[in-house]
């Protein structure tokens, strides 16, 4: 069974169940959010348009190459620091992103600075804050949250230089 | 601007008549328009670089991969609006609020980790549990923790791209990190809009 099937079968499954609880709680209640659902679904379509044709784009001028420049062996916090804007700044999905810190740690770059790579990836990677955060999210939210996550690479490089190599 | 007003929780019974606080949005806001300047750039970029053909080219695949997620993205939707209705409200606000504490961050980030599905049903759920009561700091937990710690991109991506060992190792680097972010977000909060919170005090 691939990935992508089971992951639907989870997320409908988990539709199912909660919608059978609003259900239990009377049709109304679930009328209302099944509109209420139907509605944010609707008003989302378009930025969610926007956001996958155009971090299409986007992606298409950051070549992969450039990134992974950015993530040699250069060690040392301002590797880190590299690492992280790197991490931001990749284009794509989590294949992308991954096979990126895969290839930087088969080619000589420090632990903690992938780390610090991949981190920064899953918290800042402007693809999924343009696609998926910004459309669902109040925008002062995601501003707020990308903010307040800025020192977190650098903390979790921190913690991977102190407990050494997996 | 209607901001949420994370005390103010409307009885389900209500539900159709009045729309819910922090689900109503500008269908278009700064965001937005940054993005689409960007994406127009970007776009006239490639179009110098590639020609029509290149534009066209990736219009088509984008266009494939959309019409592929927008059953998800309903699914997240629908997910999003139960969730929101079926919880209680004041029950949401003192466990997951302001006033919480580290349990509120414990909770959220637990709840990001459990998640299931991608960011189609973290991010409309995470814009739900706002909407009824939660915080800014429980609800950065909880995206925090959905994409540090969660499972789905694990077990989907990081392991089979970069291998077990380093997965679970950086995992347990970044298990601290969602109540850390949550902690930092409510510190900053409060001395950013200390009169929110003395608004939401009084009612």
């Amino acid at each position: 069974m691939s990935a992508a099937l089971l992951i639907d079968i989870l997320l409908w499954g988990s539709v199912l169940g909660v919608g059978l609880i609003a259900f239990r709680r009377g049709p109304p209640v679930f009328k209302a959010s099944l509109r209420e659902g139907s509605m944010d679904f609707v008003n989302i379509v378009p930025r969610i348009a926007l956001g996958v044709i155009g971090s299409g784009y986007i992606a298409a001028i950051i070549p992969q190459e450039v990134i992974t420049g950015w993530l040699g062996p250069d060690s040392g916090w301002l590797g880190v620091a590299t690492a992280a804007i790197a991490g931001a700044a990749t284009p794509g999905g989590p294949v992308v992103g991954f096979s990126i810190g895969t290839v930087a740690l088969k080619s000589g770059g420090g632990v903690p600075q992938v780390v610090a790579y991949v981190v920064a990836w899953a918290l800042f990677a402007f693809q999924r804050v343009i696609l998926w955060e910004i459309p669902f999210m109040p925008a002062r939210f995601v501003w707020f949250r990308c903010a307040v996550s800025v020192p977190f690479p650098f903390v979790a490089a921190a913690i991977a230089m102190v407990i050494g190599k997996p | 601007m209607s901001e949420p007003s994370p005390k103010d929780p409307a009885p389900a019974e209500d539900a159709e008549s009045e729309p819910r606080p922090g689900r109503v949005r500008k269908p278009i806001g700064w965001s937005t328009i940054i993005i689409a300047a960007l994406v127009a750039v970007s776009a006239a970029l490639v179009w110098r670089r590639d020609g029509s053909a290149g534009v066209l080219d990736i219009l088509t695949h984008d266009l494939s991969l959309f019409s592929g997620i927008l059953p998800r993205v309903l699914a997240g939707c629908l997910l999003g609006a139960f969730i929101s209705e079926i919880l209680p409200h004041e029950k949401v606000s003192r466990s997951l609020g302001p006033k919480s504490g580290l349990m509120g961050l414990l909770i959220g980030t637990a709840f990001g980790a459990i998640l299931p599905g991608g960011p189609f049903t973290a991010y409309p759920v995470a814009s739900a549990l706002l909407a009824v009561g939660a915080d800014f700091g429980a609800t950065i937990a909880m995206v925090v923790s959905w994409t540090l710690i969660g499972y789905g991109r694990a077990v989907a991506w990081e392991i089979p791209i970069m291998g077990t060992d380093f997965t679970l190792w950086r995992i347990v680097i970044s298990l601290p990190l969602p109540v850390l972010a949550g902690a930092l977000g409510r510190f900053v909060y409060i001395r950013l809009y200390p009169k929110q919170l003395a608004k939401d005090d009084e009612s």
